[in-house]
């Protein structure tokens, strides 16, 4: 308590120039042609995947195509049509998620200007399924798009208390030199299914 | 911190490139990192606008500060969090070890904080007998090398894969040899996978707190803070008082130019906001003064405290490409490091402010618009006034001092150069006196000075200007 006191106290008794808090959602901030294809580039160059699909069940055959998907034992979903075996909320103990295969989810929106998609714990009892799962497909709806970061903001609901988070690909270092390795500490890949024709 | 003379840059870095071959290689993979950032830059036509607003926003924030962290522990403690408050590094340290003490805790796992670095938790932890495991890759690298990181975001920039291969063959047995990044890599996610799950607690840095939420967001790209800060019943979160921000959409400027600034990403892969402790488990925040509240008293040297701690000034600066991290014994190196140690130490770093050309490449890249270079002049200014640089130095700049204010000094020893240069021996002009001949060749002297090439041109212009007038008439 003492210290909260000594470190405010000097502060408060230092002069310093006031300076005006500027606007930032408002400006010449960057609006793509295209959002979708800017969104795909960007998704891609940060090493995850963007297919295009009618319908969440479209989502799901693609999912059939993928090794992976078909030898996975253990499966968390958010969205009806895709079938997950984990019951989120009868995990006690969040290590007990450790061998997640696959995290299936769908996203508020996401961002055309640097590929990030914006997921939140509002609905689920554990957060760390986005970084302990071996795979991670995202659905969003195309219609949610937005530009740039100053229209994510604008829009991005973080619970308090809670967690958000803009996840822009797979993880992924460079720490050896500079070479770039996908899949870290977080997830190896990264899918994003873009729903264009919502039912 | 203790005034313990920090060896002189010089001389670390001639140590480092007296191999020519690695120099040039860390000077090569830098570049790359600093032309990633330029492509990035160039990608958003309003570049320059987020720059000027960031940095706005930075100087509003320190010209509010104490309001806005009280602002910041009101709302951090409505979400349910335990705001704690250091002066300094010990006091930081022995909060952090109680809160770990409190809950029984062995075992830690960490995410990049250059913080815990500048005030050395981890050997203050491992002597209270806990086990801490950097979990960044390039921090764990340097973590089982017994190093400290030469770069704050690239913290292995300086190591070899091979150096790497062999590190990793004797801590977690790959077989040797074996320098593949690729294999490299996923074997220490498989190797730290278990120590995440191990881990008692976890400990991260903060990039950005926000006043208005309480909140504060974690940038990475591996998902390490992520789940260091999922797993365990324990998160605990530290912070300089610098890293405030007044809202939660600052964040849309400071999430653009991070990463662009940082690695040429357009963001970081995660970007994670936390407000408030997961449920059944508990978040403390540490608010770390250690030297910050001086340096916000003082008009010339203010600014650094924006730092958003990209590492873009390191990336273009020729000296830190060059000279290596390692070269500039602190924590942060490169022309930000260079501002900041002095103001901590000015005896032990006083070397710093000159491991610079005064080039200004920094001040162009950096996204919160720090004056670097401008920093770095004026700490040479305060240096030497407060006789902290070597008395040669000091002995050259006051004969300079003199005979640049003195119009006739200057020509007659300019007179005196050209002839002197040409007929002096080697040893006279490259002694151990002259610190800045060392590793330069003086140039030839030019035969006539400018003022006398001047003049010469002058009459010769006249003389064929006359000619072209009788020409014409
Ligand atoms: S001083 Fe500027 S360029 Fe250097 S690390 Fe800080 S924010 Fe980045």
């Amino acid at each position: 308590m003492k210290s909260r006191e000594n470190i405010l106290n000097k502060l408060r008794r230092q002069i310093v120039d006031q300076v005006a808090l500027p606007e930032v959602l408002d400006g010449p901030w960057i609006q793509y042609d295209d959002p979708k294809s800017q969104f795909r580039t960007m998704v891609e160059f940060v090493g995850g995947s963007v297919t295009e699909v009618a319908s969440p069940t479209e989502m799901l055959d693609h999912l059939g195509n993928f090794d992976e998907w078909r030898a996975a034992k253990r499966i968390f979903s958010s969205i009806p049509e895709v079938p997950g075996n984990v019951d989120l909320a009868a995990v006690e103990d969040a290590h007990d998620l450790e061998n997640l295969d696959f995290v299936a989810y769908r996203a508020q929106f996401a961002v055309a200007e640097n590929g990030a998609v914006y997921l939140s714990d509002s609905d689920l009892r554990h957060r760390v399924i986005f970084f302990i799962t071996q795979f991670l497909v995202l659905l969003v709806d195309q219609r949610d798009l937005v530009h740039n970061m100053h229209q994510a903001y604008r829009q991005a609901v973080i619970p308090q208390p809670g967690f958000g988070l803009f996840l822009s690909g797979p993880s992924k270092t460079a720490d050896i030199e500079q070479s770039l390795v996908i899949g870290a500490h977080g997830c190896r890949e990264l899918q994003v299914f873009l729903l264009n024709n919502p039912s | 911190m203790a005034s313990t003379s920090a060896a002189d840059h010089a001389n670390l870095a001639d140590q480092f490139v007296a191999n020519g071959e690695r120099a040039h290689w860390h000077d090569g993979a830098l570049w790359f990192v600093r032309q990633k950032r330029d492509r990035m830059a160039r990608s958003l036509p309003e570049w320059e606008e987020l720059r000027q607003r960031a940095s706005q926003i930075k100087a509003h924030t320190m010209s509010h500060l104490p309001a806005y962290l009280e602002q910041f522990e009101a709302n951090a403690n409505r979400l349910g969090v335990s705001v704690h408050w250091a002066e300094n590094a010990q006091q930081h340290n022995e909060i952090v070890y109680s809160i770990l003490k409190r809950h029984g805790v062995q075992r830690v796992v960490k995410s990049k904080s250059m913080l815990t670095e500048e005030c050395h938790l981890n050997p203050y932890l491992e002597q209270q007998g806990l086990q801490v495991v950097d979990t960044d890759l390039g921090e764990w690298i340097v973590q089982l090398r017994n190093e400290p990181p030469s770069h704050i975001v690239l913290p292995a920039i300086h190591i070899k894969k091979e150096e790497v291969g062999e590190t990793f063959h004797q801590h977690i047995g790959t077989p040797k040899g074996n320098a593949e990044p690729t294999f490299l890599t996923h074997s220490a996610r498989h190797a730290l996978r278990q120590r995440f799950l191990g881990a008692e607690a976890g400990i991260t840095g903060v990039n950005f707190a926000i006043a208005e939420t309480g909140g504060f967001v974690v940038c990475t790209n591996e998902g390490n803070a992520d789940l260091g800060a999922s797993l365990p019943p324990v998160h605990i979160a530290c912070m300089g008082l610098e890293k405030l921000i007044p809202r939660l959409e600052d964040l849309s400027v400071f999430t653009r130019l991070l990463a662009r600034s940082a690695t040429g990403q357009p963001i970081t892969t995660y970007t994670s906001h936390f407000h408030g402790p997961r449920p059944g488990a508990e978040l403390h925040i540490v608010i770390v003064d250690n030297g910050r509240s001086e340096l916000r008293a003082n008009a010339t040297y203010r600014e650094s405290l924006q730092c958003i701690r990209c590492g873009a000034c390191m990336n273009t600066c020729p000296v830190y490409r060059r000279s290596g991290g390692h070269s500039y014994s602190n924590t942060v190196p490169g022309p930000i490091g260079s501002v900041l140690a002095p103001a901590m130490d000015a005896k032990a770093h006083h070397s710093l402010p000159y491991a610079c050309t005064l080039c200004g490449s920094c001040t162009d890249v950096c996204p919160v618009k720090i004056p670097l270079h401008h920093q770095l002049l004026a700490w040479r200014g305060e240096l030497a006034e407060r006789k902290l640089i070597p008395f040669t130095k000091r002995l050259g700049m006051k004969v300079g001092r003199v005979v640049l204010g003195n119009t006739r000094l200057y020509v007659w020893s300019g007179w005196l150069a050209r002839k002197g240069l040409r007929l002096l021996p080697r040893w006279l002009t490259h002694n151990r006196l002259n610190v800045w001949a060392r590793s330069r060749d003086l140039p030839q002297p030019p035969k006539r000075s400018f003022r006398e090439e001047y003049r010469a041109r002058k009459r010769e212009q006249g003389r064929s200007q006359d000619e072209n007038l009788s020409e014409n008439h």
